[in-house]
């Protein structure tokens, strides 16, 4: 079977004591290892040593009960859409966790190894060998990206579902290093690059994600749709998630949507803001914000489905998502997998 | 399957309640326990102390030379043992006698991404990856072939010297019958072109090794395999020992489904090592590397020609297919005539004319996988009944039954058909299905589609020329009551195991707790040729009975000397014997063998079983006899979003003709199992290969060799099914019963088609179904073009002259009217191997010479 490298695990208990390790060099840090197991067994990711964060004390904690939600970086996907106030609040968030992986993973696999997940390609997402069968790949040991050629840039995919959701609904993220601490706005950790997809420097870890309490249910309406070959276990190919706030007379305030897996990173869709605000949600306006975001992506031959297809259903998933924002009834038929997610 | 609304087994009619003491009940499988457990042992749980551990270095060139292997850093790594190359091992070997074009390790040649090379043994499997990573091979690229176009227009360089033409394995043409009259007394002539892609097993146990070595030449290897006699016969070929010594044992498998049926060359490896070492040594082989094996579905291109008369019934068909097979033989040549031979099996088909041909290219090799070479014709057909239907004017389940084959008869290419109880498996899905009030008038968007099949319950000829039994079964009984049974059959999870203990069982009339299993260890039990083609519930049930029911007399001659009674008066249920007419005299089942032991001594009994000899007498006539077939119906019920082509199964049903179900609830298994991986392929699953740009890279890879991005269904995807056993006792199988674990796959890729075509209007004349190609059709019906998505022709080929073979009809004799080889024919028999043949073809060729 796949075998992991020798590594030099260690299980620091203080976060202090995890930022001096990974300031010494050559470190990955990792929360369940969902992604970065398989990804050094696959020799894509190395490191002599891997400083694990799950010993730390508290660095789990999910404090749902005050206006801002606070989730630890090590709280697991699966106790996010185990809690109540969580999924009563955040529901379009609870769903996007829901969707990532399967139960197993979503049990090991965390929400900060979530939002830092390693962008995804079918020429990176190979073993050792298979990878020499091509003489590698731009974003790893190689010199072209071979799903676009003549780039000068890695065209792999953010795979993150929990990313586009959380930018949409304007959450933070608290970076730690030895010298400092930050928060910044969560759509400001990504940048729209293959390799260097995160604005996190080496030096630090990410610890908590806040979102605030005027994106939760009471205040905004959210939803979250996933393309994907299956009903479980498939990463993303597609996902649209979108967040309004209205006032009183369903005139929208403020509006945010993201696009996922169809870029290096979350995708914003500034049409979103610049249609909806100062309006009430009508399908024209729908279908207008539909049209801006299909131009605005960049689906590549790297994943799953034909790539033209995959365009068209931008269309099709943002329509979906801003009809269940806007409370209008669904189209004839949703696809089943996206019904079965909670 | 979370949702399967399968009728329970009771439901099911009670003919056999009285009859039998176990057939036709719900038992628990004899290895269920063991496998929930944990306790069943798997190759990858063998283990013994001192194991060495094997890596392959495989090839990361498509096609290429081997100019200089360096192995020197491998080698000074600390805890490598040793290391093996191709040149240590030069003996050809192969599943065919007609194609052993493999070797343990490649020599000279590298033939595709992942063919092996080299490989290194260390005292961890760490190590091991860790030293196969640091071999240096220096290859020499040779032009490299994607596809069979590619191999059509690329006859040099070949590769294999010993294909029919240039890059072309095998061709063929078989004529039953006046096909173009047929053609010209055709009301309808529908000539339509297909595609049917590639896919895995994706069996979820990875293939695993272990070898052991007694001596400097007696080793034994536990393997995941199938077929451990062709292992056995193919270990004989390469190690260069005595059969005698090489023991093989099949080990339990995780599914298979034809992906261990060909023996493979880490097989060979670990056993050369084994001896060479002389340590235990251990391969298991990552998920990757089992689709470098592969040996699954043939990506098959087809041109399917059929006249139809104005009432439906079929006059004339012409079949052309081409086979994408991939760098080796396999079962290749066997595939080919799959793709046509059992088109004539369901429907009655006058004349037929059946062309193929098998392009070698420089991927992971083709073989057998469910289905074997017929589920894409077999999509091709019903997807064309389909069509005829619509043009016909006639409802498609009632087109079907207008041409039902009748049973016990001789079809035009010489297959001899036994029961059929498709006409009772149509109406079942018909009536289940609600297909005459909903078919064609569900609201735009949902459809319903039928399709139907029919398959072998075991291939009629052994894979190699022989008169021996292709199943044997040996029973050992003692005064402790317990019955051994000893048996070649290997258990790949479809419950083989216990049909051989049921069938036991039931003859003897005792508790299947009571029976010893001893299986697939080919020094210890009887040869039975192995799970594929459906066949051991028939051969390994026929073998047992005969064995059981010789152990059976026995017991009652002298059970009946000493009670004084006739030994026909004797019934044997319930763990006693007694006479019928007096149930209260009777003893118990361990005392009536006491009493056999101490009049006959040691007890043991043998069964085995041959096939019926099939009437066709035509080179190719030895692939699609079987001594009967299964049939199978099923209703798909889907809907489409015509904004995206994203479609939903919403609902199977399926009926499946299984002659008798020895255990219904096993045999549910089956079907829901078939079904299962039918729609996998009908919907998403593909191997498929990405070329890069020529002028940058001459790579040609597998485009995702990994459980994630292979799509496969999950539970999720998994549509409610109802299942219908249909009962037609048939005579030539044990109790009655027919195959259950390939045939109900059949029916479901075509049924979907048919359905979206009910649904949408859009025919997708190609599987997988993608929604884009969905989208597609309904992009071009939306813009007034035809709305059809599917291949737009067929490759040029000269097939060459066809055998004429007059059919039944005709008053022919099975034999070709035109064949030049036939006189070899005899040279044949007796040669097992490619190598023997061809000596004797050359001998042959060289005596015509000098006496004419």
């Amino acid at each position: 079977m796949l075998r992991l490298p020798p590594i030099n695990l260690q299980s620091p208990e203080t976060i202090q004591e995890a930022l001096k390790l990974i300031a010494a060099g050559d470190v990955r840090v990792v929360a369940g290892g969902t992604d970065l197991w398989p990804n050094m067994k696959r020799r894509h990711q190395k490191a002599e040593t891997v400083v694990s964060l799950m010993s730390i004390p508290d660095l789990d904690i999910i404090d749902s009960n005050s206006s801002d939600i606070r989730i630890g970086a090590t709280a697991t996907l699966a106790d996010i859409i185990r809690d109540d106030n969580i999924r009563d609040r955040f529901p379009a968030f609870a769903k996007a966790v829901a969707s990532i992986s399967s139960p197993p993973l979503r049990n090991m696999g965390t929400i900060g190894g979530n939002l830092c997940v390693d962008t995804r390609c079918n020429y990176y997402n190979q073993t050792e060998e298979w990878r020499r069968s091509i003489d590698f790949c731009l974003k790893e040991e190689g010199e072209i990206c071979w799903v676009a050629t003549k780039s000068p840039r890695c065209w792999a995919h953010t795979a993150s579902d929990s990313a586009p959701m959380l930018c949409a609904l304007d959450a933070k993220v608290r970076l730690a290093s030895v010298a400092r601490e930050r928060e910044l706005p969560l759509r400001d950790f990504y940048v729209d690059d293959g390799i260097d997809y995160l604005s996190r420097q080496p030096d630090e870890i990410l610890t908590e994600v806040v979102v605030p309490g005027t994106s939760d249910d009471a205040h905004c309406r959210s939803a979250f749709w996933k393309l994907r070959r299956r009903g479980s276990i498939d990463f993303s190919t597609l996902s649209v998630a979108a967040a309004v706030w209205t006032d009183d007379n369903n005139v929208v305030t403020r509006a945010s949507m993201y696009l996922g897996a169809v870029g290096s990173a979350p995708i914003p869709v500034a049409e979103a803001e610049s249609v909806l605000v100062g309006n009430k949600i009508t399908e024209h306006g729908i279908a207008r914000i539909a049209r801006a975001a299909h131009k605005i992506a960049r689906p590549m031959d790297n994943t799953d489905f034909a790539t033209s297809w995959r365009g068209k259903m931008i269309e099709q998933y943002v329509t979906a998502a801003l009809r269940e924002v806007a409370g209008l009834p669904p189209l004839r038929m949703q696809p089943r997998h996206t019904l079965k997610v909670l | 399957m979370a949702k399967a609304l399968s009728k329970p087994p009771e439901e099911q009619g009670d003919a056999t309640e009285t009859e039998f003491n176990l057939v036709g009940k719900p038992f628990r499988r004899v290895d269920g326990r063991a496998k929930v457990t944990g306790q069943t042992r798997f190759a990858d749980d063998v283990h013994f102390p001192r194991t060495v551990y094997v890596k392959l270095v495989r090839s990361t060139v498509p096609h290429a030379r081997i100019r200089d292997i360096d192995l020197s850093a491998a080698l000074a790594m600390d805890g490598v043992l040793g290391t093996l190359v191709g040149a240590e091992m030069p003996d050809s070997f192969g599943i065919m006698p007609v194609s052993e074009d493999e070797h343990a390790l490649a020599i000279d040649t590298v033939r595709f991404v992942g063919d092996s090379v080299a490989a290194v043994a260390a005292v961890t499997e760490d190590i091991a990856h860790a030293a196969a990573l640091a071999v240096k091979v220096e290859y020499e690229p040779l032009p490299t072939i994607a596809s069979v176009a590619e191999a059509l227009a690329t006859p040099e360089p070949q590769i294999h010297d010993y294909a029919d033409e240039g890059n072309i394995h095998k061709k063929v043409s078989l004529k039953f019958g006046e096909v173009e009259a047929g053609f010209e007394e055709a009301d309808l002539i529908l000539e339509d072109n297909f595609f049917y892609e590639g896919s895995n097993h994706l069996a979820l146990e990875q293939h695993s090794s272990v070898a052991v070595a007694e001596d400097d030449d007696r080793v034994t290897v536990y393997s995941s395999t199938q077929c451990p006699h062709y292992v056995h016969r193919a270990l004989t070929k390469t190690l260069g020992i005595p059969s005698s010594r090489i023991r093989v044992i099949a080990c339990s498998n995780g599914g298979a489904f034809g992906g261990k049926s060909d023996p493979f060359n880490h097989e060979a490896v670990v056993a050369k090592l084994a001896l060479k070492l002389g340590r235990p040594v251990k391969i298991t082989l990552t998920r990757e590397e089992v689709f470098y094996c592969h040996r699954g579905r043939h990506p098959v291109q087809m041109n399917l020609k059929t006249g139809f008369r104005q009432d439906g019934t079929m006059a004339s068909q012409h079949l052309r297919t081409t086979l994408d097979g991939g760098a080796f033989g396999s079962y290749g040549v066997a595939s080919t005539f799959y793709t046509g031979a059992l088109q004539t099996t369901t429907y009655k088909l006058p004349n037929y004319w059946f062309e193929s041909a098998r392009a070698f290219t420089n991927k992971p090799p083709c073989g057998p996988k469910r289905g074997h070479g017929t589920p894409q014709p077999r999509f091709a057909y019903e997807v064309q009944l389909d069509k005829a239907a619509h043009e016909l004017g006639i409802d498609p389940a009632e087109l079907r039954l207008r041409n039902l084959v009748e049973p016990n008869t001789i079809t035009a290419n010489w297959l001899r058909i036994g029961t059929i109880g498709l006409k009772e498996c149509i109406d079942a899905v018909v009536k289940g299905s609600g297909w005459k009030a909903r078919y064609g008038k569900l609201p735009e968007g949902r459809g319903l589609g039928i399709a139907c099949s029919a398959y072998m319950t075991g291939a009629g000829l052994p894979i190699y020329w022989n008169h021996m039994p292709q199943s044997g079964v040996q029973i050992k009984l003692d005064r402790s009551g317990n019955v051994a049974v000893f048996c070649g059959e290997t258990e790949i999870g479809q419950g083989s195991d216990s049909v051989l203990a049921v069938v036991v069982a039931e003859v003897l009339g005792i508790d299947i707790r009571d029976i010893r299993l001893c299986v697939g260890d080919t020094d210890l039990t009887p040869v039975d040729l192995g799970s594929y083609s459906s066949r051991v519930t028939l051969m390994v049930g026929q073998a047992a009975k005969q064995a059981a029911e010789r152990a059976r007399d026995k017991i009652s001659n002298a059970v009946s000397e000493h009670m004084e009674v006739p030994a026909e008066s004797l019934v044997f249920t319930g763990g006693r014997v007694f006479p019928a007419h007096d149930p209260d005299k009777g003893i118990a089942f361990n005392e009536a063998v006491i009493i056999a032991e101490s009049r006959f001594g040691t007890l043991g009994t043998t069964g085995s079983y041959i096939p019926p000899r099939s009437p066709g007498r035509f080179r190719g006539a030895g692939v699609g006899p079987s001594p009967t077939y299964s049939y199978s119906a099923a209703v798909l019920e889907v809907e489409v979003d015509p904004k995206t082509g994203l479609y939903d199964v919403d609902k199977v049903w399926i009926a499946h003709d299984i002659g008798r179900a020895l255990n219904p609830v096993l045999a549910l298994g089956q079907i829901e199992g078939s079904v299962y991986m039918g729609l996998g392929e009908a919907m998403m699953e593909e191997q498929a290969f990405r070329r890069l740009p020529k002028h940058l890279s001459s790579s040609l890879v597998h485009k995702f060799p990994s459980m994630l991005e292979y799509k496969s269904p999950g539970f999720h995807d998994m549509p409610e099914m109802t299942c219908y056993m249909i009962e037609t006792d048939d005579e030539r199988g044990p109790y009655g019963a027919k195959e259950a674990g390939q045939g109900p796959l059949l029916p479901i890729t075509p049924a979907l088609a048919n359905a979206i075509f009910d649904a949408v209007g859009v025919r997708v004349d190609q599987v997988p179904i993608h929604p884009d190609l969905v989208l597609k059709g309904l992009h071009a019906q939306a813009t007034g073009h035809e709305a059809r998505v599917g291949p737009a022709e067929f490759p040029d080929i000269d097939f060459g002259e066809p055998l004429i073979v007059h059919t039944p009809e005709q008053g022919g004799d099975g034999r070709a009217a035109n064949d030049p080889k036939a006189k070899r024919k005899s040279l044949r028999s007796s040669s097992g191997t490619m190598k023997e043949r061809d000596e004797a073809l050359k001998e042959h060729s060289s005596a015509t010479l000098t006496t004419d």
